[in-house]
């Protein structure tokens, strides 16, 4: 999936994280992170963050997020709906089936 | 059933603990027309990846003549909620459409044809005409609610408290709805600081025959359960008569009496379903200590 603009999604309510996303030039993904729980899930919430844009394809990309205590679940539906927006693409891909 | 906005991560992280029978996730008018994808990759992400116990799962759709419904069925039939809710059904075709599109998405994602249910919302004057029609449109449906803010708009009035506008829609709701085996949910109650009349409201609908209310604010799941709740002296009686029945089936007698009234076949059939209403929410309850 290639970056072709700025792609912003989330709030700054309290659980939810806005994740911005802008085109990169060179290959990788150069990721700042804000947030109030950095010290015990900052790792946790690059990893998501990451992953999520893994999967989606993106492979260069400037990241910008700030949390706000989100569950993992909803940091990677931020950081979709940032991609896709930022890729303007609606060829969403819905993988998973709940059991 | 409480209403939760789709595009509201906290209230859909802690939607399971107040206690509703079941949970609808909304991707339609809580959802601003810019945040329908965001709201859309919230809700199918915490289907997939968080655990609401036993509660029934809703998610409530855009109608399809939107544009917006079959984006939104892409994700949540895959999603598996145990129920999608069709906004906006004005006829048997609405519902039908809806169907097949469920059923296409169901093969394509190799989960077993049939295994999502449907429940349409009924919100125009039309749609409460066609209500009988609606009813018995798909075996998926599980239950047709009333949708009242749409439709007191499609009649040109308001809502009052005592919810004369309603009655129609109610009574051709409720009737459908039990003419076809399914559930009949009410609307909401919107004033949320109006304790006593929602209680009002819901003894009402309670009495007219529905089986549950749509809730906006947690504050309204505990008096709606005491309503719906069968009270001590109405299971006292409901036990004496299954009682007297098996007495008087184990005499070999097909004709039972509790105080000089005779307990015809009616009596009985409502008796019994008190007794698993009351069972019903014991079983919630133990599930939510």
């Amino acid at each position: 999936m290639d970056i072709k603009k700025t792609g912003v999604a989330g709030t700054m309510e309290s659980s939810d994280i806005i994740v911005r996303i802008e085109p990169k030039e060179t290959e990788g993904i150069e990721l700042e992170l804000e947030s109030a729980v950095m010290q015990q899930y900052g790792k946790q919430i690059e990893r998501v963050i990451r992953e999520t844009l893994g999967e989606l394809g993106v492979t260069r990309a400037y990241v910008n997020a700030v949390d706000k205590g989100a569950l993992d679940c909803t940091v990677a539906a931020r950081t979709s709906a940032a991609a896709y927006r930022a890729a303007e693409s609606s060829d969403y891909v819905w993988k998973e089936v709940r059991i | 059933m409480l209403f939760v906005p789709g595009n509201n991560p906290g209230m859909i992280r802690d939607a399971h603990i107040y206690g509703s029978d079941s949970i609808m996730f909304d991707l339609e008018d809580s959802v601003a027309i810019t945040e329908k994808d965001a709201a859309r990759f919230l809700v199918y992400n915490a289907l997939t990846k968080l655990h609401y116990g036993k509660k029934e799962l809703v998610v409530r759709i855009n109608d399809l003549s939107s544009g917006l419904g079959i984006a939104d069925l892409e994700a949540i039939v895959r999603a598996q909620p145990d129920v999608i809710r069709l906004p906006k059904t004005d006829s048997a075709k609405d519902v039908i459409e809806c169907e097949r599109e469920i059923e296409r998405i169901e093969r394509e994602a190799g989960i077993p044809v049939g295994k999502t249910g449907m429940m349409a919302a009924i919100e125009s004057a039309n749609g409460v005409l066609n209500a009988k029609e609606i009813a018995f449109a798909s075996k998926r449906l599980i239950g047709i609610a009333l949708g009242a803010e749409d439709y007191v708009t499609d009649l040109k009035t308001t809502r009052s408290p005592e919810g004369i506008e309603l009655m129609f829609a109610r009574g051709m709701i409720v009737n459908a709805a039990k003419a076809a085996g399914i559930m009949a949910l009410d609307t909401v109650y919107s004033d949320v600081n109006n304790e006593e009349g929602f209680v009002a409201e819901a003894t009402m609908i309670r009495k007219m025959g529905f089986d549950g209310k749509s809730v906006i604010n947690p504050r309204q799941i505990a008096p709606l359960h005491a309503v719906f709740t069968p009270s001590e002296k109405d299971l006292t009686k409901a036990r004496a008569i299954m009682d007297a029945i098996a007495e008087a089936n184990a005499r070999g007698s097909g004709v039972a009496s509790l105080k000089g009234k005779m307990i015809d076949k009616p009596v009985v059939a409502r008796a019994q379903y008190l007794l698993e209403m009351a069972e019903r929410a014991k079983t919630i309850t133990v599930e939510e200590i």
